[in-house]
């Protein structure tokens, strides 16, 4: 495929996947809990419903920040999917969540706020791991192109198993995820106020959850990277990574911050490090 | 006379004039030209209006020379008695170790002591003149106004010395330019010397015991440093001799290495890396256009040019290792150290030794697509911190503080402020703007040479991203009606600031212009070969900074379809915005502050790590150097 024919199943098929996720996260979290869980299609119907909810903020500009979040996710995922540089893809991921960040702020309710600070420490914990990561990358390939990396016939799986392993890791973090959902829990059962999220409301909450498929499928994405010489098993790989995590999250009990860095950095130095380290070596 | 020549003498001219200048009217007329002249100058020289390279042979060399030797003992034999009068014998001792051999040695081989040509102009050099006398103009007509009110309004007690403050200015700029035009070592040192001089004076100018014991404080270390140069010179000419910059750099390791480590270490006492961070911290005591002038466009950034110009004969060796670790753990540390201070200038002040440490880092490696990195990472800093720092000067006399907690709202109280602020900030650290793109060449250079110094530069960053966006989170958040103090801003102050914000956001759009017209061609002059930014990578950025752009295009929507309501406060809502109801029934008001993490990171503890890693790898510098 040419990288636009990527680009443009991507567009299309990435909302359609990541909210099939999103409702299949639903749906095996209800089952680890007994229950019967609502329908796969529910975070569809969810975000239709608020599409047409009236929009209550707290300063009149919050909103902005929001829709440019959900247009500069859409474009990071394009990048990746266009087989772009790397390192670029994460500095674009970035500056995404910061126009998240930004909106929290500029909500200016004390729980937004105490949000975004949580995000800015997730984002610190796990940052360090996804730079590496697209440095392990280069150097187990010799290019930071999603393109060339792919194209790579043998499995990166073997020369950076630290890598892959770090980088799950902090995937729970990216997803916000227990025991690191510091910033606002995924699932509303778990907590009245929604941190980060709680001065959103209606379309801009739709939004977020829409940014939120498509970050999802991209990161989902990187972790296929990591098989892309054998297709089937990468997808596998995704698909299972996507559960275990769902499955930790039903099962850990949120940590604090200070507990989040340590582990997260430890990880990144020891797995993520000690592979790059190893490479580096032989 | 050249162009070189006269970018020297026009601020020392205009500097010494000042000094004899009382009214205000005509100190700022003699301000005004004195920048366009210097800007005027800088421009034409960067825009080619030259060969490649010219080669000045004798400026008056002979007499330039004598005049140097005059001024450089005088200057000596101050600073020493500065030291005695202050009971400092550390600086009667540095200074005296370096003097006197200097001057012995001089005055014993003045007959072979000439160099080719005196003043070399290449691209580095003219960018280096270009920021200088850019960003340095913009900082003397931005102190025109600031000087004014901080003597009339907010610092009665402090003695109005301004035609002392405005002649060191220039001077300061001056001695800056010769730094980047010398090729001459003992000029070289000479102005190395002035701006050491000059920083001193202008730290203290307060003259209040804590004013005069960090001008002391930057004086001793930079001292150290000055010291080592001395010795560089007096080494290479030994091996050589030359005492030229230029030869120096096409010397054999044999020659060469010893020299360039004193002088890479002279570099890093002057950029303020570890373990001689403290002095550059201490310098924020003094009026905002000097810690300005000392963090982006002179001082530090003489440290760092002189890394970077001798990156050559560093790269590939265990002295260039050295170079690039001390930068390397500067960055890391002084990046977390920001994260625990809520002191706006303090922020600023480690930002700077955290940036200027990845620029060290460029010069150790010493690769061309490290000096290419390096060398925009200059350029960028230079623009970006500036106009943080300039803000936050009009920010501190607003509203008497300079606490980033205080500034909440600022968005509202100060809207034009508080944008270039976040322009300043977006500058330092955010996609697509400059500073990223060097972060970017200097992990890609890391990768290539040393990996494992990536340690140092990734877990460098995350902190870097978190204290600068809880800045930018406390300016945009909004709890209370908030009235407008932005009026009675001066012209000048407006003027600078404005334009340091254009040039922000245009060196972003023109950074291809400044990689391939003035970046490359040096680093290829040097290497054969350059670092650059792949065409595809550059469009996908100028995209994202069309993204960026679009932003403020939103605001045309601003308020409508929504429904305005209180912020949520858990149901305890007692009457009016941003107050609560505690448990008491009594009414709160609202407090949002950002996280510190002072027990996580606690900042003396790592700062006293960084200067003991620091102090540790300075003598690992010096061993190598004595080992064959």
């Amino acid at each position: 495929m040419t990288p636009l024919a990527r680009l443009l199943v991507y567009l299309l098929a990435a909302p359609l996947i990541g909210g099939l996720l999103a409702g299949l996260d639903r749906k095996i979290s209800a089952r680890m809990q007994s229950r019967r869980g609502p329908p796969v299609w529910q975070p569809f119907y969810d975000v239709l419903k608020l599409w047409d909810k009236e929009n209550m903020v707290v300063r009149r500009s919050q909103d902005y920040y929001v829709f440019f979040f959900l247009i500069l996710v859409v474009f990071t995922g394009g990048l990746f999917f266009a087989g772009s540089d790397l390192l670029l893809v994460v500095f674009a991921l970035t500056l995404a969540a910061i126009f998240f960040v930004l909106g929290a702020y500029k909500a200016s309710s004390p729980y937004s706020f105490v949000g975004a600070e949580r995000e800015l420490l997730q984002m610190m914990a796990y940052e360090p791991m996804i730079i590496l990561t697209a440095v392990g990358m280069y150097m187990a390939s010799g290019s930071f192109y999603v393109h060339d990396i792919a194209s790579r016939p043998r499995l990166l799986l073997l020369t950076l198993p630290g890598v892959f392993l770090g980088f799950v890791f902090c995937l729970v973090i990216k997803f916000r995820k227990s025991p690191f959902d510091i910033s606002c829990s995924h699932h509303a059962h778990q907590e009245l106020v929604r941190g980060i999220l709680t001065e959103f409301s209606g379309r801009t909450l739709a939004m977020i959850e829409v940014a939120h498929w498509f970050e999802n499928v991209f990161l989902l994405g990187w972790v296929f990277l990591f098989f892309a010489s054998s297709p089937l098993a990468g997808v596998c790989a995704a698909l299972a990574v996507f559960v275990l995590i769902v499955v930790v999250d039903n099962t850990c009990a949120r940590v604090k911050w200070p507990a989040m860095l340590k582990w997260a950095w430890l990880t990144t130095l020891v797995l993520g490090f000690g592979n790059i380290l190893a490479l580096g070596f032989f | 006379m050249s162009l070189a020549g006269f970018l020297i003498l026009v601020p020392l001219l205009a500097g010494l004039k000042l000094l004899f200048v009382r009214s205000d009217g005509l100190r700022q007329w003699t301000v005004v030209v004195a920048t366009v002249l210097l800007a005027a100058g800088s421009i034409a020289l960067t825009a080619g209006w030259f060969p490649g390279r010219l080669e000045i042979p004798h400026l008056g060399g002979e007499v330039a020379g004598a005049a140097m030797l005059i001024l450089e003992v005088a200057m000596g034999l101050y600073i020493a008695w500065v030291g005695i009068r202050r009971r400092r014998p550390l600086i009667v001792i540095l200074m005296l170790v370096q003097l006197l051999p200097m001057l012995g040695w001089e005055l014993h081989n003045s007959r072979e002591l000439h160099a080719g040509s005196n003043l070399v102009i290449d691209r580095l050099a003219a960018i280096m003149a270009l920021i200088n006398g850019i960003v340095g103009g913009s900082i003397c007509l931005y102190a025109l106004g600031y000087m004014r009110e901080f003597h009339s309004a907010h610092h009665p007690e402090c003695r109005d010395r301004r035609p002392f403050f405005f002649c060191l200015l220039f001077v300061f700029l001056g001695a800056m330019y010769g730094i980047v035009f010398s090729n001459n070592l003992i000029w070289l040192y000479f102005f190395w010397e002035v701006t050491t001089l000059c920083s001193f004076l202008l730290i203290g100018y307060r003259q209040d015991k804590e004013s005069t014991d960090n001008a002391l404080r930057a004086l001793a270390y930079n001292l150290i440093g000055g010291t080592a140069f001395a010795g560089a010179i007096i080494l290479f000419f030994k091996g050589s001799g030359s005492i030229e910059l230029s030869v120096l750099i096409k010397s054999i390791p044999a020659v060469a290495l010893a020299p360039a480590a004193l002088l890479s270490f002279a570099g890093i006492t002057k950029a303020a890396q570890f373990p001689f961070s403290r002095w550059l911290l201490g310098a924020m005591v003094a009026p905002t256009p000097v810690s300005a002038l000392l963090h982006s466009s002179t001082m530090v950034k003489a440290g760092v040019y002189l890394v970077i110009r001798l990156a050559p004969v560093l790269q590939g060796n265990r002295i260039g290792i050295i170079v690039a670790l001390i930068g390397a753990l500067s960055f890391a540390t002084a990046s977390f150290a920001a994260v625990c201070t809520s002191d706006a200038k303090k922020v600023l002040a480690y930002s700077t030794i955290a940036n200027l440490g990845l620029i060290i880092l460029c010069g150790g490696i010493g690769t061309h697509e490290a000096v290419w990195a390096g060398v925009l990472l200059i350029v960028f800093h230079a623009v970006a911190k500036c106009l943080l720092f300039l803000c936050v000067g009009v920010v501190e006399h607003k509203l008497h503080s300079r606490d980033i907690e205080r500034m909440s709202g600022l968005i509202l109280s100060m809207p034009r402020l508080s944008i270039m602020i976040q322009i300043g900030i977006a500058g330092m650290f955010l996609a697509p703007f400059g500073m990223l793109i060097g972060k970017w060449a200097v992990l890609k250079a890391v990768v290539d040479t040393y990996p494992a110094i990536m340690l140092f530069v990734v877990f460098g960053s995350a902190p870097t991203l978190f204290f600068w966006m809880k800045w930018m989170g406390k300016l945009l958040e909004v709890t209370k009606p908030i009235v407008n103090v932005e009026k009675g801003i001066g012209r000048g102050e407006w003027f600078a600031l404005s334009l340091l914000t254009a040039i922000t956001a245009l060196t972003c759009i023109l950074f291809p212009l400044i990689s391939t017209h003035l970046v490359e061609p040096y680093v290829i002059g040097v290497y054969g070969q350059s670092g650059r930014l792949a065409h595809g990578n550059f469009v996908i950025m100028t995209i994202m900074f069309a993204m960026v752009a679009l932003f403020p295009l939103s605001f045309f929507n601003y308020g409508r379809r929504v429904k305005v309501l209180d912020p949520f406060l858990c149901g305890m809502d007692a009457t009016k915005v941003s107050r609560f109801a505690d448990t008491a029934g009594n009414v709160q008001e609202v407090q949002m502050g950002n996280y510190y993490l002072k027990e996580t990171l606690n900042e003396p503890r790592l700062f006293r790590i960084g200067v003991a890693s620091g102090v540790a790898l300075s003598v690992l510098l010096f061993a190598f150097l004595l080992l064959p």
